[in-house]
């Protein structure tokens, strides 16, 4: 893609500033841009409408909505590992794209995203479809530039597509009035800004840390790998050292929400997630190790537990590509400033040919704590023996679809959760969920960017019945682009995690959380040219699938299931990792104030 | 239940900044996203060719909060460097403060009199009042004004401090 004919620095026919944006996304490979139009940006429109002719143009995919647009793009910037590219219009364009930006930040997605402004010289005077998108995204953005002059348009989008695509990834928005995307620069400057003390991420850990953080590996007697987001956003070839670390070190591997695929969960040393919904052997593990070395993830709540309880006897090593996410919540004992996939590189090469130590003790208290099968789940509910656990339903859609290496998007919620627990990754880049956000619609306008990332490959969207509402409206945009998307929709009649919540912690008062007045999900998929499957009890379960698997276009299935289903194991709230909760408990009740307060 | 705050200190932060829009929305902003503190903050451009400045800012928190926000600000793109002077070691406070005290008689005798003892220069005056203006460590502009306060002190203007490392190395 990047061999256009016409490159920013040789062109010379004079282009307008629309134009200029159009010929640097070319220049940036980009094959997709998810949008919608409105009135400030209209040139860029009409330049889209010029290009999709051309050699090496841009494909402009249609939403419903701009958050859709945000999420899509975030899809495919997961699925592909190349930055995913939106375009929205100004005012309403660009506050609805927010939450997608917000998520994308918390998350560390990179995103370039474009919004529209009204003419400079209106800015201020709250004109029609007048937001203040600057102001609104700067502290959800890795950065953000509002372009005065059309002579800066093609340094800013290439200082934009730069930062959000290295150091710690993130979404960088350009905001472009529209009187910029019409005029025509007499010049292209380079950014006066740019220098060297401007934007360099350290990318390589220093020598001696290194020498040290593999004494104290290979001298541990219960070493414990936990790993993150930050490898798979490294790239593959960070999941691959990651595998060879392990298996010449021996330790085993827990990951959190948005790690998981970057360590193989077939493998015998992979331990699960961890966390509130983690396995107990994976927080076991963490509680009782005596190194543990944290690649590229970040010490969330959800993970840690109660903090004061939180791996109280290991030396901690944490490795990370952002400096202010050492220390920030956990104290270490070493903290690694660089690239996970390059400090991985460095770790295997200082390791040398050293013997890794016999960790059979080790393992074998792990296994003990496996024994406990904290995954077991009953297979019947209690109020309603006839229904299909949600937990069974994930297993039987792992089973049957595993082999086709299926790429899965969620939403938020138990099925989230189970999602996350019982269906297996072996590679990164499969896994596409809302981790730091907890962006409920994420999961089907995701799914629609994955699948145009990967035609050929199989993409689920596990879904809730609450969830999926929330982005609904991109059914459309799947039809339109017969995209063959799947959505599975563990459909349980309530706001599922909200239900459990309030079981758990305000003595079953289920405010507000049924949902009511649902839809026909079958009715519906079919409004919108979808296939539409619905299954009742366990014997349509392998056949529904199968069915849903058959079907060579999108199809939406509404899986009932058992509504009093928890999401187990779990940590409540304010507890320690050793104070798991699991299936068989007693789980009802209340909780003190400082239990609430923790969300 | 109960909120915990834990003991703080303070700390002078200098940070050399692109001189773009918005640089100044980001760092304040930033400190009011996650609870950070501004004791005091300045910012003037400070290279030829205007496109540096470097903004001091007296902050407090307990030491690994204030290791949070040298790092968080180090992260965002405008930013070139951030030097925390009080662990950098030794190095000067300066704050200019502008100072409008009336009075007659002698009260206005007195006022001039510790002016001159604090090295405070009027530089306006009336038969009935004065601005003096102060240039110290904030704690000496801090005496000053209390004393001034018996003396018909009306307003306060103080720029916020800047600091330096001492001794040949630059920040």
């Amino acid at each position: 893609m990047s061999a256009s004919p016409h490159s920013a620095s040789t062109q010379s026919a004079p282009l307008s500033g629309a134009a200029i944006l159009v010929q640097c996304l070319v220049e940036q490979g980009v094959e997709f841009v998810f949008g919608y139009p409105g009135g400030a940006v209209l040139p860029i429109y009409d330049e889209l409408f010029g290009d999709a002719k051309g050699p090496g143009h841009i494909r402009h995919i249609l939403v419903r909505h701009e958050a859709g647009a945000i999420h899509a793009a975030e899809g495919y910037a997961r699925a592909t590992g190349k930055p995913g590219v939106a375009l929205v219009t100004s005012g309403p364009g660009a506050t609805n794209a927010i939450t997608g930006i917000a998520d994308a930040w918390m998350d560390s997605i990179p995103l370039v995203v474009i919004t529209g402004q009204v003419p400079t010289a209106l800015i201020g005077t709250d004109a029609f479809q007048e937001a203040d998108t600057i102001g609104i995204t700067r502290h959800c953005t890795k950065h953000n530039y509002l372009v005065k002059d059309p002579a800066d348009l093609a340094a800013t989008i290439k200082e934009a597509f730069l930062i959000a695509t290295t150091g710690r990834p993130g979404p960088v928005v350009i905001d472009i009035p529209k009187d910029v995307q019409i005029a025509v620069p007499s010049q292209r400057r380079a950014l006066a800004r740019a220098g060297a003390h401007r934007y360099a991420p350290q990318t390589v850990a220093p020598p001696e840390q290194i020498v040290e953080a593999v004494e104290l590996i290979a001298n541990a007697q219960a070493p414990i790998f936990y790993t993150g987001g930050g490898v798979i956003n490294s790239g593959p070839e960070a999941s691959r050292l990651l595998r060879q670390l392990q298996d010449i070190t021996g330790a085993p591997v827990t990951s959190t929400l948005m790690g998981l695929g970057a360590f193989p969960s077939q493998h015998p040393d992979w331990l699960g997630m961890l966390g509130m919904h983690g396995t107990y052997e994976a927080n076991m593990a963490m509680n009782k190790a005596d190194v543990m070395v944290c690649i590229g993830a970040r010490f969330d709540d959800r993970v840690t537990g109660r903090l004061d309880a939180f791996s109280p006897g290991s030396k901690k090593i944490h490795i990370d590509i952002d400096r202010s996410s050492i220390n920030k919540t956990v104290p270490v004992d070493m903290g690694i400033v660089g690239d996970c996939g390059t400090v991985l590189a460095q770790l295997i090469e200082a390791w040398g040919n050293r013997q890794a130590q016999d960790l059979g003790e080790w393992k074998a208290r792990i296994a003990g704590w496996r024994a406990r099968e904290c995954l077991a789940y009953p297979e019947r509910s209690a109020k309603h023996p006839g229904m299909i656990m949600p937990q069974k339903a994930v297993e039987r859609l792992y089973a049957l679809t595993h082999q086709r290496s299926p790429i899965i998007t969620t939403e938020v919620g138990q099925h989230q959760m189970w999602a996350a627990q019982y269906f297996g990754f072996e590679d990164p880049n499969k896994w596409l969920t809302s981790g730091g956000l907890g962006t409920m619609g994420y999961g089907l306008p995701a799914a629609i960017g994955a699948q145009l990332g990967h035609p050929d490959a199989l993409v689920i969207d596990i879904a809730g019945e609450a969830s999926i509402q929330m982005n609904i409206q991109e059914l459309g945009t799947a039809s339109q682009y017969r995209l063959p998307v799947k959505v599975f929709i563990l459909n349980n009649e309530y706001m599922g995690m909200v239900r459990q919540w309030q079981e758990l912690t305000y003595e079953s008062r289920y405010s507000n959380s049924y949902s009511d007045s649902l839809p026909d999900f079958v009715r519906l998929a079919e409004a919108y040219g979808w296939k539409g499957i619905r299954i009742h009890d366990e014997s349509e379960l392998d056949e529904g699938i199968a069915a849903m698997l058959a079907h060579d276009g999108p199809v939406m299935v509404d899986c009932l299931v058992a509504q009093d289903a928890n999401c187990l194991p779990m940590i409540p709230s304010g507890a320690a990792h050793t104070e798991m909760m699991l299936y068989g408990d007693t789980v009802e009740g209340t909780m003190d104030d400082e239990a609430k307060a923790l969300v | 239940m109960k909120i915990t705050e834990a003991a703080s200190e303070r700390h002078v932060l200098a940070v050399m900044v692109d001189n773009e829009p918005g640089i100044l929305a980001k760092i304040t902003g930033l400190f009011t996203a996650r609870g950070y503190n501004i004791d005091s903050l300045t910012v003037a451009d400070i290279s030829e060719d205007h496109a540096v400045s470097r903004i001091t800012i007296v902050t407090n928190g307990p030491p690994q909060v204030i290791d949070q926000i040298e790092a968080q600000l180090e992260r965002l793109v405008p930013v070139h460097k951030v030097t925390d002077l009080t662990t950098a070691g030794p190095h000067v406070e300066r704050e200019l403060a502008l100072i409008k005290v009336t009075g007659t008689g002698e009260k206005r005798v007195e006022a001039l009199r510790l002016a001159d003892i604090f090295r405070a220069r009027p530089v306006d005056t009336t038969t009935e009042s004065f601005i003096f203006e102060i240039t110290g460590p904030p704690d000496k502009v801090d005496s000053f004004i209390a004393l001034m306060r018996e003396l018909g002190l009306v307003e306060v203007g103080r720029t916020g401090i800047v600091g330096m490392i001492r001794g040949a190395e630059g920040a």
